[in-house]
């Protein structure tokens, strides 16, 4: 992986206006993307993480604005594009998205193979035979046996599993540089989400794309990323190498985050669990967001917003505990079990 | 666990077909297993294996095409008398998946809490009832206030806790939890696992539990039980399960479960699970205990390969 960023978020904040209210929904966030790795961003429902990610291809709901900050890619300020002829430009062919939902995401009414060659069409301006073609490889790329007869079939014909890997076909169908994968394989089961991981990691290692996974399933995570950021209230709290940010977080957000997995609980015994529900969005968030559910939080948590700390040159968290003069907190005592091969 | 475990809940055979009588799909084809008094069992298996419509099946929301379900030394599948459905609808309780559907959106905490005490034998007045409302939602972590409130007005964590309530408010002897967790965030996850193993010690209940989630099924459950496509593949104590797996449907389901640890990653492709590695033709599968507690569906040839794994594994 080399270190130059291909897509780089400053400062963004992102609001919503809902019922009259305004909901700060992405607070302050930079983020530096880097050419060919994977990144994962964790967090719970409502932290932001969809949201941010939307921003990067002008998906978001007409009731969302960019409030500040930019979005840089390829010299190109995303965050000032305003007309859909703009994103246009942008949207599948620099950057595709992989949703959620297979049910949902294709279109009942028109068979697979029109599905993908309408984005074929509209972006890469081929028609007829070049584009049928460019239909059955894409399609054998992601695996679907008979790629032609499979093409002619409608979305009811598939299963879960062979629908997600069509939707996926569609993402690739303009060679993007980098693939969102929101909560890929959340309505998958687990053999299926297992075959459809392995999948995407071929492709990313074939057609060296950027990819970023949107999950709050932290064995996905462990498995796919190269960098984990997690997201807590609309801001990024920790950010690091995968290894970094499992073995030895210091957000004590993230401690709560990985002692809560039932992975670390001990049969008979109590499993960890944070205490209360995230802060409201619709309030400004005084100091750290998270300060509120920390029974260890500092006085200062509650007053200042805290900086991001360099813990390592790849590994930075917004707490004061990594501020000279803070007292000397140890991580939740569980968090060794998540090195030891016990879980395995 | 106690060597003298009572069995409280025994399925023999179960069959449950759906569809029309001239072409069945046979959801359920033919399932045994026994759970025992204060116990949690567990019932994995991916979509569409019928472990939902088993858990629907014993608290008779479905009907059974064959076999038995012995509750507490009675039959109470099919045919039963009047007073003996009242007895198993106030003993054996069900909490739901979807905190968002499974909640009357009209109606207030107060109703949907205590709606289960109408339809019991026993007549309360209001007084009773309001007590034993209050009470029930205080043993979920909830606030008595909460009663004249609606579902709407809940988190999703707030709202499976209601589910647990109006579950708990009949005082039964049995919970079929049906993948009770699954649409909860990891943190509101803990607290509802937590709230679960409480009750389960405080008053000796007994949960049969149904999900898809591996890790979180061998945190809360006993004994598991793996089915796949209406049959069961393999039953056995939790860890030994995931140890020692011998069927190859359980070992491709354990294997495809990532670890929350980046230095256990899987590579290379996953395991599959293709049903032409048995050879059924002629040497028919069976179902039976290879060791003591441990259960698995094979035939002959494989019933010898099984016996030769576990003499390996010690």
């Amino acid at each position: 992986m080399d270190q130059e960023p291909i897509l780089s978020v400053q400062h963004l904040n992102v609001k919503f206006s809902l019922r009259g209210k305004v909901l700060h929904a992405i607070r302050d966030v930079s983020l530096d993307l880097y050419k060919g790795e994977t990144l994962a961003i964790v967090g719970e429902s409502g932290s932001g993480k969809s949201v941010l990610t939307k921003t990067f291809m002008g998906l978001m709901d007409q009731n969302g604005w960019i409030d500040s900050g930019s979005i840089l890619y390829n010299g190109q300020d995303l965050a000032k594009y305003k007309t859909e002829k703009e994103w246009l430009t942008i949207r599948g062919k620099e950057i595709a998205m992989v949703l959620q939902d297979p049910m949902t995401s294709l279109n009942p009414l028109k068979t697979i193979g029109m599905q993908i060659e309408e984005a074929i069409v509209l972006h890469q301006h081929v028609t007829g035979p070049v584009a049928h073609k460019r239909v059955i490889d894409l399609l054998s790329d992601v695996g679907i046996p008979e790629p032609e007869r499979r093409s002619r079939q409608y979305p009811h014909e598939f299963s879960g599993g062979m629908r997600q890997r069509v939707v996926i076909a569609i993402a690739m169908a303009c060679n993007p540089k980098i693939l969102i994968c929101d909560e890929p394989t959340t309505a998958l089961d687990v053999t299926i989400q297992a075959q459809i991981l392995h999948l995407i990691r071929d492709l990313v290692h074939k057609y060296h794309l950027t990819t970023v996974y949107i999950t709050h399933d932290l064995g996905v995570v462990a498995n796919v990323a190269d960098r984990v950021a997690v997201m807590y209230a609309g801001d990024i709290v920790e950010i690091g190498m995968a290894r970094e940010v499992f073995y030895d977080a210091k957000h004590p957000y993230t401690w709560a985050l990985l002692s809560s997995l039932p992975q670390l609980g001990v049969k008979g015994e109590k499993l960890f669990s944070i205490q209360g529900t995230p802060p409201s969005l619709f309030q400004e968030i005084k100091g750290d967001a998270f300060a509120a559910r920390n029974p260890q939080a500092l006085k200062i948590d509650f007053e200042r917003r805290p900086p991001l700390f360099e813990v390592s040159p790849t590994h930075f968290a917004r707490t004061w505990l990594l501020h000279p003069d803070a007292p000397k907190v140890d991580p939740p005592p569980v968090l060794q079990r998540l090195k030891q091969e016990e879980l395995a | 666990m106690s060597e003298e475990r009572k069995i409280l809940l025994s399925v023999r055979d179960m069959k449950v077909d759906f569809g029309s009588r001239r072409k069945p799909f046979h959801a359920v084809k033919g399932v045994s297993f026994d759970i025992y008094r204060g116990e949690t069992f567990g019932l994995v298996g991916e979509s569409g294996s019928g472990k939902t419509t088993i858990g629907r099946a014993i608290i008779r929301i479905y009907e059974t095409a064959g076999g038995e379900v012995i509750f507490d030394g009675q039959k109470i599948n099919g045919k039963i008398s009047k007073e003996l459905d009242r007895q198993v609808t106030r003993k054996i309780q069900m909490i739901f998946q979807d905190p968002m559907a499974s909640l009357n959106e009209r109606a207030k905490v107060d109703y949907i809490v205590s709606e289960g005490l109408y339809n019991s034998d026993r007549k309360f007045t209001k007084e009773e009832r309001a007590e034993k409302v209050r009470r029930a939602l205080l043993d979920v972590g909830l606030l008595p206030e909460f009663a004249s409130r609606f579902p709407h007005e809940f988190s999703g964590g707030q709202r499976q806790r209601i589910g647990i309530a109006r579950a708990l408010i009949m005082e039964p002897e049995f919970i079929v939890a049906d993948e009770p967790i699954s649409a909860l965030d990891v943190s509101i996850r803990a607290q509802v696992l937590n709230l679960l193993s409480e009750l389960q010690k405080e008053r000796g209940l007994t949960y049969l539990f149904i999900s898809h989630d591996l890790s979180v099924m061998r945190f809360i459950c006993d004994r598991i039980a793996v089915i796949h496509k209406g049959l069961l593949m393999e039953l056995g104590e939790t860890e030994l399960l995931f140890r020692h797996p011998l069927h190859p449907y359980t070992k491709a389901l354990l294997s495809a479960v990532p670890m929350p640890s980046p230095d256990c990653r899987t590579e290379g492709p996953p395991l599959i699970y293709d049903e032409s590695v048995h050879d059924y033709a002629t040497d028919k599968p069976f179902w039976a205990e290879i060791e003591p507690g441990h259960f698995v569906r094979a035939n002959q040839k494989e019933w010898a390969a099984y016996q030769e794994e576990l003499k390996k594994n010690g």
